[in-house]
C-alpha cells in the first residue's frame, strides 16, 4: 500500500527544480515580444515593499519566487519582504489588510479578491496595458480576473492559475476497452462504468474540498447549462439544465470507488497514487509527484499516466474552472510605483519564464505569448496549457466578487451535487436549497 | 545622648483628599478589583459584546455592516443546515459526554486500585489529552480513511471478516459516531484524572464501615464512592460539557462539516459562514445562538447535580 500525500508532492516538486531550470534556459528566449515602451513609473525615494503570497504547492513556486524578487531587490534597490501565507488563511489576512488599510503593499491574492475591494486597490490600467501589448494580450480569463467587473478597467493582475484536468492511467483504460478519454459526456460515463466493471473506479472528491470538488461539481453543472446566476446576477441554479447535470453527476458518483463523499483535497492523490483509483480530476501535481518519487512502484503509475481535458457537456464548450492567483496593490501603500515595477519585473519574460517552468505546468500563464515557453511541450502537460484560455470563472456566468466568492466558499455547488450523490436530495430539492442559500448571498 | 525613640515623631496624617480616598474601603475594593475587571473587560466582555452586536448586522468580511436587527436569527430559523448543526452538537455533546463520563469513571475506579507501575500507568493515560487536538485529528482522519484505514485493512484483508472497506466519513451516521468516537477517546483521560484525584479524598473509614454493615461493591459504590464523588463530578461534568459542546477542531480536521453538512457542529458552522464564507454578521448570531445551551448545560450541571442533600446521602427535596 502506497501512502502518498500533499506534503510528499511539494517534496519532490522541490527536487525537480534544478532539472528544469537547466533544461529551459537555451529556450527561454522564444517567447515572442513586441517592443514596447514601459510605463513611466518612478520608483519613490526610500521605496520598500511588502509582498503577501500564498505558500508553495510545487517546491520551484517559492523557490524561484524569492530569487526573482532577490533579483528585483539587487537590480531595482528596493527592498522587498515576501510573506507565504497558508492557502486557506490568505483570505482572511486579505480581508484583514483592506479593513484596516495597513500591511502588505501587494498582495498576490486568490481569485476575485480584487473585485471585492475594488475601491482599496490601486489601478493597474498602465501596466496591463503594457504587458498585454509586449507580451501578445492576456488570454480570457486574465482579462475577467483582471478588470473590474463594473467599469472595466484593470484593478488586479493575474499571475497564473491552476485548473483540474482528467488524470488517468492508460494501461487501465485501454483494459477496460477504451483507448482515450471521450471528449463528451455521455461516452465520459460510459469509460467510467466500463472502469467500474473492470475493478478499476475513477474517483472524484465529494467532501469540502476547496479545490477539486468546486472544480469537477462546477464543470458538471456548467457542462449541462446550468449555472448559479445569469449575466444580471439572478439566481438561476434552479433549472432544468441544472436538474439535468445532477442527474448526470448521480449516475457518474454510482462508478466512483466508495468513500469519496468525504473526500477532502488529498484524498484523490493519496487514491491515485496508491493506485486504488483510475481515473481523478487533478492538477499536474499528481503526475510530478509520480515522476519524481524515488519508489519504482510509483515511478511505474507515472509512466502510465496521461491527461486530457475535461469532456464537453451539451453546452459545446469547455466548463472547466480555475483558481487563479491574482496580485494587487492597495491603495495604503506609499510606495505604488514601486509596488507596479515590481509586478512589472516578475512578468517579465527573464523572471517569469523561469518560474512558470519551474512549476511543470501547475500554475498557467496569463499573457499569451508564454504559449511558446517549452514547459507546454511534454504530450502529459500540453492538457494543462490553456487553463486561461478558455475556463470559467467562479460564479459564471455573473459577475466577479464577494458574493461569488462566498458561494464558493461556502460550497453551495458542492453541496448541491455531494447532496444528490448521496442519495440525501432529488435533484429538484437540492437545486432548489442551492437557490436558497445563493439567494441569500445576491440579496 | 538622645535615643531614636526619643527623636522620633509621628507625624499625624495629612487631612487631605487622596488620604482620604485611600482610607474609603469601597474605593480600595474598586481599586484592586480593576486590574482584574479590566482583563475581563478587554479579553471576554468586548469581544462576547462585539460577537452579539455583530449578530445583529449584515457584516461581511472586507465591507461595512449594518445593523439588521433580528435578521440574521430570522434565516437561521429556516436555515435546514443551522438546524442540523444544532441537532449535530446536542447529539454530539450527550453522547460523547455519556461515553466519556462512563469510561473516565470506570478508568478512574481501576486506576485507584493499588497497581503496579500505578504512576507510570495514570502518566500514559493522560496522553490522548496531552498531544494537540489537531495531530490526534489527523491521526484519526487516516484511521478513517476510505482507502488506508487500519481498522478497515485489519478487518477486511487480515481478518476477512468484512468483504468491503468500511465508509466511516463517507456515511452521515458513520461519520457523526466516527468523530463522537474520536472525541470520546480524546476526553476519557480529562474525566479519569479528575475522578481519580476525586475518589482519592474518599475516606477508606467509608468504606470501612459499609464493609461492617455487609455492603456489597455495587452497594458501596452507589451510596459511598458515588454521592462522595458528586461534587468534582458536577465540576468536570461542566468543563467536559463546555468542552464538547464548542469542539472545533477535530470535526474541521478530519470531515468539514461532510458528508453534505450532515457534521457540522454550531462552532464549525459559524466558523464556515464568517471567515471563508465571509458573512460575519451570520457567524456571529451561529455563535451567540450556542450561549443559551451553555448556559443551560452550566446550570444543569449545577443545579441539578450539586445539590448539597443528594450529595450528603439524603433524600432529595
Amino acid at each position: 500500500m502506497h501512502r502518498f500525500n500533499r506534503r510528499d508532492t511539494i517534496k519532490i516538486g522541490a527536487g525537480a527544480l534544478a532539472g528544469t531550470l537547466l533544461g529551459s534556459t537555451a529556450l527561454r528566449a522564444e517567447i515572442p515580444t513586441a517592443d514596447v515602451q514601459p510605463p513611466d513609473l518612478p520608483i519613490e525615494d526610500g521605496a520598500q515593499l511588502t509582498v503577501l503570497r500564498p505558500s508553495k504547492f510545487v517546491g520551484p513556486d517559492e523557490d524561484i519566487f524569492r530569487s526573482n524578487t532577490a533579483k528585483f531587490t539587487e537590480e531595482m534597490g528596493v527592498p522587498v519582504k515576501l510573506e507565504f501565507e497558508s492557502w486557506e488563511d490568505l483570505r482572511p489576512k486579505t480581508a484583514v489588510a483592506a479593513n484596516v488599510g495597513s500591511g502588505p503593499d501587494i498582495v498576490v491574492a486568490w481569485s476575485d479578491d480584487p473585485q471585492t475591494y475594488v475601491d482599496k486597490i490601486v489601478d493597474m490600467t498602465d501596466l496591463a496595458t503594457y504587458l498585454g501589448e509586449k507580451y501578445g494580450g492576456w488570454w480570457p480569463l486574465a482579462e475577467r480576473y483582471g478588470k473590474d467587473s463594473e467599469t472595466g478597467n484593470w484593478i488586479a493582475m493575474p499571475i497564473g492559475a491552476s485548473g483540474g484536468r482528467v488524470v488517468y492511467r492508460k494501461s487501465k483504460l485501454e483494459a477496460a476497452g477504451h483507448q482515450s478519454v471521450p471528449e463528451d459526456v455521455d461516452g465520459f460515463l460510459k469509460m467510467a462504468q466500463d472502469l467500474q466493471k473492470a475493478g478499476t473506479p475513477m474517483g472524484l472528491a465529494l467532501g469540502n474540498a476547496v479545490g477539486d470538488a468546486n472544480a469537477w461539481c462546477n464543470w458538471v453543472v456548467w457542462a449541462f447549462g446550468g449555472k448559479m446566476v445569469d449575466d444580471e446576477e439572478n439566481v438561476v441554479i434552479n433549472s432544468p439544465e441544472t436538474i439535468e447535470a445532477l442527474k448526470y453527476a448521480k449516475a457518474l458518483s454510482e462508478t466512483f470507488i466508495p468513500g469519496c463523499l468525504s473526500w477532502l483535497d488529498s484524498n484523490n492523490n493519496k487514491a491515485y497514487l496508491a493506485d486504488e483509483i483510475s481515473l481523478t480530476q487533478n492538477g499536474i501535481s499528481i503526475y510530478f509527484a509520480a515522476k519524481n518519487s524515488d519508489d519504482p512502484a510509483i515511478q511505474k503509475i507515472a509512466e502510465d499516466t496521461f491527461h486530457s481535458r475535461m469532456p464537453i457537456g451539451p453546452v459545446g464548450m469547455p466548463t472547466e474552472r480555475a483558481l487563479v492567483v491574482n496580485s494587487m496593490i492597495f491603495k495604503h501603500s506609499p510606495y505604488p510605483n514601486a509596488a507596479k515595477q515590481y509586478l512589472r519585473f516578475m512578468m517579465e519574460k527573464e523572471q517569469y519564464s523561469p518560474w512558470l517552468e519551474g512549476c511543470l505546468g501547475y500554475w498557467n500563464h496569463p499573457l499569451q505569448a508564454y504559449d511558446s515557453s517549452p514547459v507546454w511541450e511534454p504530450e502529459k502537460v500540453k492538457p494543462y496549457q490553456h487553463v486561461m484560455k478558455d475556463s470559467l470563472w467562479d460564479g459564471y456566468s455573473g459577475k466577479l466578487g464577494a458574493a461569488s466568492s462566498a458561494v464558493l466558499a461556502d460550497f453551495v455547488m458542492v453541496q448541491m451535487v455531494a447532496s444528490v450523490c448521496a442519495g440525501q436530495s432529488t435533484p429538484e430539492e437540492a437545486a432548489s436549497e442551492a437557490e436558497r442559500r445563493a439567494q441569500r448571498y445576491y440579496r | 545622648m538622645a535615643t531614636s525613640a526619643d527623636t522620633y515623631v509621628v507625624r499625624p496624617a495629612e487631612d487631605n483628599w487622596i488620604s482620604r480616598l485611600f482610607d474609603n474601603k469601597a474605593f480600595l475594593i474598586f481599586l484592586c478589583m480593576l486590574p482584574a475587571a479590566g482583563l475581563l473587560i478587554v479579553f471576554l466582555t468586548y469581544p462576547l459584546g462585539l460577537g452579539v452586536w455583530l449578530a445583529f448586522t449584515d457584516q461581511r468580511i472586507g465591507g461595512r455592516g449594518e445593523f439588521i436587527g433580528l435578521g440574521n436569527y430570522y434565516w437561521l430559523w429556516g436555515d435546514p443546515i443551522f438546524w442540523m448543526s444544532v441537532w449535530n452538537t446536542v447529539l454530539y455533546t450527550v453522547v460523547a459526554t455519556v461515553g466519556k463520563f462512563a469510561l473516565g469513571l470506570w478508568l478512574a475506579l481501576l486506576l485507584n486500585h493499588h497497581l503496579p507501575f500505578k504512576s507510570l500507568l495514570r502518566a500514559i493515560i493522560l496522553i490522548p489529552w496531552i498531544v494537540p487536538t489537531v495531530l490526534s485529528a489527523i491521526a484519526f482522519w487516516w484511521i478513517y480513511d476510505p482507502q488506508f484505514s487500519i481498522i478497515s485493512y485489519v478487518l477486511v484483508d487480515k481478518l476477512g471478516l468484512l468483504d468491503s472497506y468500511i465508509n466511516f466519513l463517507g456515511e452521515p451516521w458513520n461519520a457523526r459516531f466516527s468523530l463522537i468516537f474520536a472525541n470520546i477517546w480524546r476526553g476519557i483521560p480529562f474525566v479519569a484524572i479528575c475522578l481519580l484525584a476525586g475518589l482519592q479524598t474518599i475516606s477508606p473509614s467509608l468504606y470501612e464501615a459499609a464493609m461492617l454493615d455487609g455492603a456489597t461493591a455495587w452497594q458501596r459504590f452507589k451510596h459511598v464512592t458515588f454521592p462522595m464523588l458528586m461534587p468534582i463530578l458536577a465540576v468536570v461534568l461542566t468543563f467536559s460539557v463546555i468542552f464538547t459542546f464548542t469542539d472545533f477542531q477535530l470535526v474541521y480536521a478530519i470531515t468539514r462539516g461532510g458528508p453534505v453538512n450532515s457534521t457540522h457542529l454550531m462552532a464549525t458552522l459559524a466558523f464556515q459562514r464568517a471567515i471563508p464564507g465571509g458573512q460575519l454578521g451570520e457567524g456571529a448570531a451561529i455563535a451567540v445562538a450556542m450561549i443559551p445551551f451553555l448556559i443551560a448545560a452550566t446550570m444543569f450541571s449545577y443545579f441539578a447535580l450539586a445539590r448539597r442533600k443528594w450529595q450528603q446521602g439524603e433524600g432529595n427535596d
